[in-house]
């Protein structure tokens, strides 16, 4: 449907997911992403779906596991201390390539922390919180717009790539409401009959594990395809945003909900004249490393600013060197960047 | 064969559901028992084909190796919590959750109980054998007071560690279970009423009824310290002193 | 006479003599040689006492014994 809709960011998390044809959600309730328990709740009844509040956000996971198993677009959405006990499910569904979707609406950290929306989570998303040699997909949307859009395309590539895909959004992302146009449903198929478990009829029995204690070599072996998939999913599904980079001198670097502001301080930094540009990751992981080297080699100087004590700042370096002089300006425990401040730290110390 | 014979059948064979491969479990270890007597009833009841085994993390790690269905890994005390998932979405396959007493009494006691609490239509499998075998020998949620173990190594102290926990009784405080038992493994009598207590817990699900949960007191001679012979003997007097034999709940 | 005898997996079997003490007969002892895993087996030690109860059988964990049961002639 084309015309636009007003909707709180989790709840169009929601109607997007089920837009995808997803009809397993389990969850446990933590501020602040709630909505997407209580719209789901009324939801999927609705479409003949499972709603099921578990008993812990690890009981939800390891549910979310079950149902992929047996070939669902499944679903868990929790925030940043629930995520964390999330974890060796994660790592679970890796070693045995299941899809699914896990929201995380970061909050600030860490700890119990608070309940505003934080981005200080993108180490345990992009660099595994969980145990072993893995990665997740891991999405920034910037907007619920994008909050919906990248929901319907979390399920496609999960499901391409047998991997679990994870929408990282905080709070405020969350709780705002704009108007967007719902997506359209995906148009890809997925056949999964050659590998879920739906019981050994007219086949020989199948199982689904990570442990493999023989041969001596069999993790390394599991641990090898699961690479070559990874490179595979690095040369293909890398997302990102220029904004008004062409002619920059100076780029931001940002994702989510920073970059908003960011997007406001180059605004702002433009109708003075400097010549500022965003550089937006949208996929975390694979996070766009030859994409921003190629804008940030020419540029006078990075500015990496986030909602943490400088996370994707260690993937910006790793990813331009010392080929141009990196900055960073954050705020930790779910303070908002400033606009104030990005464009003072731009024109200040502008080279 | 003899001359005054007329013929010779065979009445007791591996059942189809047991795959024909020697087991990694000690001498007079309960699993195989329970392994079997399951596969018995899958066989009887003729659900192989629809059958998806969850496997706890414990020394039936690897049941899926000796069941001739489909089999899921769930992390150490997840099983409930991964076969609610799968039987969400696949309703009409028969989803049993086997485990063992760390899986389900420690680190799982939450999703054993939100799993039964729901009256999710799963069969949940429990072998109790007061100790955790895996790992080598640590004392269990199971383990009987003054029991000697490697974390217990002066004898579980109910004053500092609390009792052992009886899952047949905890689980009968909720209302949605539909079969309760605890059964043993321990001589052939009891082995055979264990089998019909699997059976019926199949069944139950089979028939969409809810909940049903079967515990086994079972032998561990390994690390008991025991021969066998003396396990079983363990299980049949001080175990079921502790934990009583025979059905809760048969609705 | 017998009524039937169990056929018992010397490979398979791992020695732990649950089936000795189950055998309302006692005609199962453990042998004094070894499997290939180190086992002494189980073995039946007079056949002509079995009464195909499968005593044996249902208490073995490790399915490695399978029981036959005679017809009587005639």
């Amino acid at each position: 449907m084309s015309e636009a809709v007003l909707m709180r960011g989790n709840e169009a998390i929601a109607e997007a997911a089920i837009i995808a044809g997803c009809r397993h959600y389990f969850a446990y309730p933590i501020t602040p992403q709630n909505e997407i328990a209580a719209y789901m709740a009324r939801r999927m009844p609705e479409v003949g779906g499972t709603f099921l509040q578990a008993e812990s956000e690890i009981a939800s996971i390891n549910m979310v596991l079950g149902a992929a198993a047996a070939g669902r677009r499944a679903m868990t959405s929790s925030s940043s201390p629930g995520i964390s006990l999330k974890q060796e499910g994660l790592s679970y569904m890796a070693g045995m390539e299941l899809p699914a979707l896990v929201v995380n609406m970061m909050r600030g950290g860490p700890g119990l922390g608070n309940i505003a929306g934080a981005q200080g989570d993108y180490f345990q998303a992009t660099k595994g919180g969980g145990h072993g040699d893995y990665r997740m997909i891991v999405l920034a949307p910037a907007s619920v717009q994008e909050l919906a859009d990248l929901t319907v395309a979390a399920f496609d590539l999960s499901d391409r790539y047998r991997i679990v895909t994870m929408i990282l959004g905080d709070g405020f992302l969350g709780q705002m409401s704009e108007s967007l146009v719902l997506p359209e449903p995906s148009k890809e198929t997925f056949d999964k009959s050659s590998w879920i478990l739906d019981g050994a009829a007219g086949r020989q029995p199948r199982r689904i594990a990570s442990l493999r204690l023989k041969p001596e070599n069999g993790v390394e072996q599991i641990n090898l395809q699961l690479q070559s998939k990874y490179r595979e999913i690095e040369a293909s599904e890398v997302r990102f945003e220029c904004y008004q980079c062409r002619d920059a001198e100076v780029l931001l670097v940002a994702f989510g909900l920073a970059a908003r502001v960011c997007k406001a301080a180059v605004n702002q930094l433009r109708a003075e004249g400097v010549r500022a540009g965003l550089f937006r990751p949208i996929t975390l992981w694979p996070f766009p490393k030859e994409q921003l080297l190629k804008r940030a080699g020419r540029m006078s100087k990075v500015l990496v600013v986030e909602m943490n004590s400088g996370q994707m700042l260690e993937d910006v370096r790793l990813a331009l060197g010392d080929k141009v002089p990196i900055e960073f300006y954050g705020r930790m425990g779910a303070m908002l960047v400033e606009e104030e401040q990005i464009i003072q730290r731009v024109k200040n110390n502008e080279k | 064969m003899r001359s005054d014979v007329a013929e010779a059948k065979k009445i007791f064979a591996r059942p189809e559901s047991l795959t024909d491969v020697p087991t990694h479990y000690c001498p007079g270890c309960g699993h195989g028992i329970v392994h079997r007597l399951m596969a018995q009833v899958i066989d009887d009841l003729q659900v192989r084909e629809q059958t998806v085994v969850i496997a706890p993390v414990g020394c039936a790690v690897l049941i899926y190796n000796y069941i001739n269905a489909d089999g899921l890994e769930a992390a150490h005390g997840r099983a409930p919590a991964v076969a609610t998932g799968l039987k969400r979405a696949l309703p009409d396959r028969l989803v049993i959750s086997y485990q063992g007493d760390g899986d389900l009494l420690a680190i799982g006691t939450a999703e054993t109980i939100h799993a039964a609490n729901r009256g999710e239509n799963i069969t949940v499998l429990f072998v109790n054998n007061a100790i955790y075998g895996m790992t080598g020998g640590q004392m269990a949620p199971t383990s009987l007071a003054g029991q000697k173990t490697k974390t217990s190594p002066y004898g579980r102290n109910p004053a500092e560690v609390g009792m052992p926990i009886r899952a047949c009784e905890m689980l009968n405080t909720l209302e949605a279970p539909v079969f309760i038992e605890r059964c043993s493994v321990h001589d052939v009598q009891h082995v055979l009423k264990a089998k019909r207590a699997i059976r019926k817990a199949i069944q139950n699900q089979v028939e969409g009824r809810g909940f049903s949960f079967v515990e086994f007191l079972s032998m561990c001679p390994t690390n008991w310290g025991m021969s066998p012979q003396a396990a079983a003997e363990w299980v049949g007097s001080e175990m079921v002193d502790y934990y009583p034999l025979g059905n809760f709940r048969d609705r | 006479m017998a009524r039937g005898k169990p056929d018992i997996n010397s490979e398979r079997c791992k020695g732990c003599a649950l089936c000795v003490k189950a055998c309302p007969e006692s005609i199962l002892e453990l042998s004094e040689s070894f499997n290939k895993q180190g086992h002494h087996y189980a073995m039946c030690t007079d056949a002509d006492r079995c009464t195909a109860c499968m005593s044996c059988a249902i208490i073995c964990p490790d399915t490695a014994i399978e029981i036959w049961r005679f017809a009587k002639a005639g």
